[in-house]
């Protein structure tokens, strides 16, 4: 007799933020997937990499999500190579939107575009289901972040520097995770600018830090 | 003079034995025997000219004008067979469109090129059809840089600071060289590119011309504009105020 959660789709129940400053993005998820109330993995990664400088947060159905943004790159590759440069956020946006727009009806994914190009620098896209695209300075999504918006509209303020940011976002995905039961383990945090992308991850608890460096 | 091709010169898709394709050098031809087209990269923007001529007084002018918008922002000008042209222009608006819903934002000149290009050379490799009969540039002003691509019948094309094509090339490009571009202002560089339209143009072959004239600058706000009134009047002018000052000088 098979439990109830083998036989349900796997959801990235989530909460998830992106941060514009003034160089950068700063991007956070948390690391929780679960199928009904067994949770798959506790340490899931939810901020993908669509190119060096562009990352996707996903959440809605697993599945969708990561096929999606496994087609996002195909793309993205491809005009790197033909353009002669790094692709603009603003089209791989476009390219996501254009994905789930297009097959709103057969997929369950909302996801936050979010990275640094040399023509505009730091943006943030949020694409929710249904497939609207609209830039915004901050953006939260996931089942966890309707328990945070009250504290995102409190504490967000224009013009924060990239530590302040990171804090910002650090302590907002670890209150959805303590409220949250589809939203747990760390506090998973990326920075991308210029120069580096740096990730870190925070223990929703203690908001211990450990820290590791890409590249 | 050029060489006979006889035999190998019926369809596009045979090399000479010298490894020419005639039909090609043909087009080329078409593109010699037509109104020049310049195109010069000033410091703030990039002009297109081109000597449009008339083969009769009844035309409405400016009825067959051989400068295009391609989108917002890019500018064409061609020399040769004017039909080909618009066949061109069309197949570039559509690339320029078509990128710009995909992508979500303007298509650089660069890419629009490489496309342009790739639909003249798809063009020169089957015998079922003939090579496009025109010479083309297309002009913009992206990210405070001006550019200026010219692409041939064969569908090879480059980057230029400045380039003539059609029947007064040679005069024309010389008459560029002459240019110092780096500190040309857009303004100023309608005025230059009127002037070399009007001194490389044939009074005795072509009696009648209309000077087509366009802009992309930072003036315009990167948009390609076409000049008319008061500004195409003032080019107009110079250019021909330069013209009688030069036939003066010669009767000394």
């Amino acid at each position: 007799m098979l439990a109830d959660w083998t036989q349900q789709e796997v959801l990235t129940g989530t909460t998830i933020m992106a941060v514009e400053y003034n160089g950068g993005v700063v991007i956070g998820a948390d690391s929780r997937t679960s199928s009904g109330t067994y949770v798959t993995n506790r340490t899931q990664d939810k901020l993908t990499p669509l190119t060096e400088y562009i990352y996707c947060c996903r959440s809605g159905s697993a599945a969708d999500t990561q096929a999606i943004a496994d087609h996002v790159r195909y793309y993205l590759d491809f005009s790197r190579i033909s353009q002669g440069r790094e692709p603009t956020v603003r089209y791989a946006a476009h390219v996501m939107q254009s994905i789930l727009y297009n097959n709103r009806d057969n997929l369950s994914a909302a996801v936050i575009v979010a990275g640094w190009d040399e023509v505009n620098g730091g943006q943030v896209y949020c694409i929710p289901l249904g497939g609207l695209l609209v830039r915004q300075p901050m953006a939260a999504g996931g089942s966890g972040s309707t328990y945070i918006w009250g504290h995102l509209d409190a504490q967000f303020k224009p013009g924060m520097t990239d530590t302040e940011c990171q804090e910002f976002v650090a302590k907002s995905v670890s209150l959805a995770i303590k409220r949250d039961g589809s939203s747990g383990g760390v506090c998973r945090l990326a920075v991308i600018n210029r120069r580096r992308r740096t990730t870190a991850h925070y223990h929703a608890r203690r908001f211990a830090k450990v820290v590791r460096w890409l590249n | 003079m050029s060489s006979i091709g006889t035999g190998y010169d019926l369809d596009v898709s045979e090399y000479s034995p010298e490894g020419k394709l005639f039909q090609v050098e043909y087009a080329h031809k078409a593109v010699e025997s037509s109104g020049t087209a310049v195109g010069i990269c000033c410091r703030d923007g990039v002009v297109l000219a081109v000597e449009n001529i008339v083969t009769s007084k009844l035309y409405e002018t400016n009825c067959n004008r051989r400068v295009f918008h391609i989108d917002r922002h890019i500018g064409m000008a061609a020399s040769g067979l004017l039909p080909d042209a618009r066949a061109v222009a069309r197949h570039a608006r559509e690339e320029a469109a078509d990128y710009r819903q995909s992508h979500g934002e303007p298509m650089p000149l660069s890419e629009l090129a490489s496309r342009v290009s790739n639909l003249m050379h798809a063009y020169t490799m089957y015998s079922a059809v003939r090579p496009f009969g025109c010479g083309v540039l297309l002009a913009a002003f992206e990210n405070g840089r001006p550019q200026l691509y010219g692409v041939e019948p064969s569908g090879v094309y480059y980057s230029y600071h400045g380039y003539a094509i059609g029947k007064a090339k040679q005069n024309a490009r010389t008459e560029i060289e002459k240019l110092k571009l780096a500190e040309l202002s857009a303004a100023n560089g309608v005025k230059e590119a009127a002037k070399i339209i009007y001194s490389c143009h044939d009074e005795v072959k072509d009696k009648y011309f209309e000077l087509d004239l366009s802009l992309t600058s930072a003036e315009t706000a990167g948009r390609h504009v076409i000049v008319t009134g008061e500004q195409w009047t003032e080019a107009s002018n110079y250019a021909k105020a330069a013209l009688e000052e030069h036939d003066s000088d010669d009767d000394v």
